[in-house]
C-alpha cells in the first residue's frame, strides 16, 4: 500500500545526521556538564556548541540568551509564568491573542487564578491579529503580550514586526511561541523586535523533547523548576544532552537548508492548496493564501465531519489531522477556526495536511486522487448535505462565515 | 487505528442501511453541531414491524458506527423490541466505543426512538410531544436552533462511561 504522512506538525521523522550527533550522549559521553572531571568535558563543550547553534538559528545576540527546556509547552509556561512574575510589582495583566496554542491558553489561566487580568486580542477570518487590536488591549497594568509567529492549525504568519513596534514603544516585553516557525522559515529575534521566543525541535526533525526558550538579555524571567544551577540558574535539572545536542544539530542544517526547505514545501503546499478546492466543490482553504506556512495546507470540507475523512484517508494510507471535535479529545471544535469566524457545522470539517522533507509533488497527487471519492462517500450519508442539495438554490451560506 | 475495536472499524467502513425512505412512517433526528454529530433515522412500519430503516449521519467514525448498527438491531424488530434498544445495548453490541465518544457520538438509539415516537403520534398511539430537547441536557430548544443553548456537551463536567 501506498504511505503518505502528512502529519508533520503533530510528528516529524529524525534526521540521520542528528541521530548521529546525538548517539555518542546516550553512550560513551553519558557524563554530566557540571562534573568537574573528565566525563563532564565532552557533554560540556557540546552543550555550549548546541547553544551556539541554537541561537544563531534565531539570530540571538548572545548564546547565553538560550535557556533549554523539555518542549515548546514548557517554553510558553515559562515564558507566560516567568515573565509576568517577574514583574509583578508592575502589573497584572497579561495580552493574548485568540488563537494561541493551549500551552500559553492554558498557562494565562494559571494567572487568572493568581489575580492576573487577561485580554484576548481578536484575529480576522485569515486568522491575523491587527497591530491596533493589540495596541488598543495594552493598560499601564500590562507587564506581557504573548503572540503567536505562526498558527499550526491555518499556518497564518502573524504581523510581528508591526506588533512589536507599539510593545517597544510602551516598554511591554514581548513572547512570542515560535514552535511553528523556527527552522521553518527565517526567523531574526531583532528582526521581529521580541523579547522572549518559544522553539521546539521536532518541527525541523530534531528530536521530541528538545526545545528551547529564548530570552533577551536584559529581561527578567522567574523560573518555573527552582533547584541547581543547571542554565544560569534559571533552568534547574541536569540536561538531556542528547536532546539538545540534537536540538543544536537540527538547528544547524535548518539554518543551512532553509531557503530551499521553503521553496520546495510551499511548492508542493500549493499544488494541494490549489488542487484541492478544484477537484472537489465546497471546499474551503484556512488561514491565509500569502503569508502562510511553507509546508502547511488545512481546510474545512463542508458538510462532512473530520474524523471520518481522516479515517478513510488512513485507510489508503494517508496520514492527517482534524481539529474536530471528535479528533479532539476534550470534544470541542477547533478555538482557532471558531476565533476566525467559522461556525461549528464548518469547523467540525477541518482537515489539516502538514508537509516536510521528505514528501515529493507525488504524495499530493496521490491525495488529490484519494479524496473526492472520500468526501462523495461521506456527504451521501450526511443529513447536512442531503439538506443543502435539497435547498432552493441561492440562499446558501459562504463557509459560515 | 487502534482507537476503535474491529466491529466499530468494519461498520465505519461498510456502513450498512444508509439513505433515506421517501414518505417514511416517522422520523428522528438528534444532534447537535456544537459536538460534531447529527443523525436522522428513517422508519417503515408494517404490522407493529419495522419493515425498513435507513439513516443519515454527519460525525465521526463511532457516529457512522453507530448509526449502522442501530439500523441493523432496528430492522425487523417489533415497535416495542426496537423501543429497548439503548445507547449501551449499541456499545456492547459493537465491542465498545472509546470512552470519550460513548456520550457524544452515541445518539443513534435516540434517533431511532425519536422516528418511532413520531411514528406512534401520527398514528394517535402517542400523545404529541413537540417540544425538542437538547439530548444532553433537559433544556428545550426552539425548533429552529441546532445547538443547545446550555452549550451542551462543553458545559457538561464529566462524561461517564458504562
Amino acid at each position: 500500500m501506498t504511505h503518505v504522512y502528512l502529519d508533520h506538525s503533530a510528528a516529524a521523522p529524525l534526521l540521520p545526521e542528528v541521530r548521529e550527533a546525538m548517539t555518542p550522549y546516550l553512550d560513551r559521553d553519558f557524563g554530566n556538564p557540571l562534573s568537574l572531571h573528565d566525563w563532564g568535558d565532552a557533554p560540556r563543550d557540546a552543550l555550549e556548541e548546541a547553544r551556539a547553534q541554537t541561537a544563531a538559528l534565531i539570530g540571538a545576540g548572545s548564546p547565553e540568551e538560550i535557556i533549554f527546556t523539555s518542549s515548546g509547552t514548557e517554553s510558553n509556561n515559562f515564558a507566560v509564568k516567568g515573565l509576568s512574575l517577574a514583574q509583578q510589582k508592575k502589573g497584572k495583566h497579561i495580552v493574548i491573542s485568540a488563537i494561541e496554542h493551549f500551552s500559553v491558553m492554558n498557562s494565562v489561566k494559571f494567572m487568572q487564578n493568581l489575580g492576573y487580568e487577561i485580554s484576548e486580542v481578536p484575529v480576522d477570518k485569515n486568522g491575523f491579529v491587527d497591530p491596533e487590536d493589540v495596541k488598543k488591549a495594552i493598560r499601564p497594568d500590562t507587564v506581557l503580550v504573548s503572540i503567536m509567529h505562526a498558527n499550526g492549525e491555518v499556518g497564518t504568519i502573524q504581523p510581528l514586526a508591526e506588533i512589536s513596534k507599539i510593545t517597544k514603544e510602551k516598554k511591554i516585553v514581548f513572547h512570542t511561541d515560535a514552535v511553528a516557525t523556527c527552522g521553518t522559515i527565517p526567523v531574526n529575534v531583532k528582526e521581529l523586535g521580541v523579547d522572549a521566543l518559544s522553539l521546539a525541535g521536532n518541527p525541523f526533525y530534531g528530536p521530541k523533547g528538545s526545545a528551547a526558550l529564548w530570552v533577551r538579555r536584559g529581561v527578567r524571567i522567574l523560573p518555573l523548576l527552582d533547584g541547581g544551577i543547571q542554565e544560569g540558574g534559571r533552568r534547574a535539572g541536569t540536561e538531556d544532552i542528547a536532546a539538545i545536542i540534537g536540538l543544536g544539530k537540527a538547528a544547524e542544517i535548518a539554518l543551512r537548508d532553509l531557503v530551499d526547505r521553503g521553496q520546495k514545501l510551499t511548492q508542493i503546499r500549493d499544488l494541494l492548496i490549489n488542487g484541492l478546492p478544484s477537484k472537489i466543490p465546497r471546499v474551503v482553504v484556512t488561514g491565509d493564501l500569502k503569508k502562510r506556512l511553507p509546508g502547511h495546507a488545512s481546510f474545512c470540507v463542508e458538510f462532512i465531519e473530520g474524523e471520518g475523512m481522516l479515517m478513510l484517508l488512513n485507510s489508503q494510507g494517508v496520514a492527517v489531522s482534524s481539529g474536530s471535535s471528535c479528533t479532539s479529545r476534550a470534544l470541542k471544535a477547533s478555538h482557532v477556526l471558531l476565533a476566525m469566524g467559522y461556525n461549528h457545522e464548518i469547523a467540525q470539517g477541518s482537515l489539516l495536511f502538514t508537509m516536510g522533507i521528505q514528501n515529493k509533488p507525488e504524495d499530493i497527487d496521490y491525495v488529490l486522487n484519494v479524496m473526492p471519492p472520500i468526501v462523495d462517500r461521506l456527504r451521501e450519508m450526511s443529513p447536512v448535505y442531503s439538506k443543502f442539495v435539497k435547498a432552493p438554490k441561492g440562499g446558501q451560506g459562504n463557509a459560515g462565515i | 487505528m487502534p482507537v476503535y475495536s474491529e466491529k466499530v472499524m468494519d461498520h465505519f467502513m461498510h456502513p450498512r442501511n444508509v439513505g433515506e425512505i421517501e414518505n417514511a412512517d416517522g422520523v428522528g433526528e438528534v444532534g447537535n453541531p456544537v459536538c460534531g454529530d447529527m443523525m436522522t433515522f428513517y422508519i417503515k412500519v408494517k404490522d407493529n414491524r419495522l419493515e425498513d430503516v435507513k439513516y443519515k449521519t454527519f460525525g465521526c467514525g463511532a457516529a457512522i458506527a453507530v448509526s449502522s448498527m442501530v439500523s441493523e438491531m432496528a430492522k425487523g424488530a417489533t415497535i416495542e423490541e426496537a423501543q429497548k434498544i439503548t445507547p449501551e445495548s449499541v456499545a456492547k453490541m459493537l465491542e465498545g466505543l472509546p470512552k470519550q465518544k460513548f456520550h457524544c457520538s452515541n445518539l443513534g438509539a435516540q434517533a431511532l426512538n425519536k422516528a418511532i415516537d413520531d411514528y406512534l403520534a401520527k398514528t394517535g398511539k402517542l400523545k404529541a410531544d413537540p417540544a425538542k430537547c437538547c439530548p444532553f441536557c433537559d433544556h428545550e430548544d426552539s425548533e429552529n436552533d441546532p445547538v443547545c443553548q446550555q452549550g451542551c456537551p462543553v458545559n457538561q463536567p464529566e462524561i461517564k462511561s458504562p
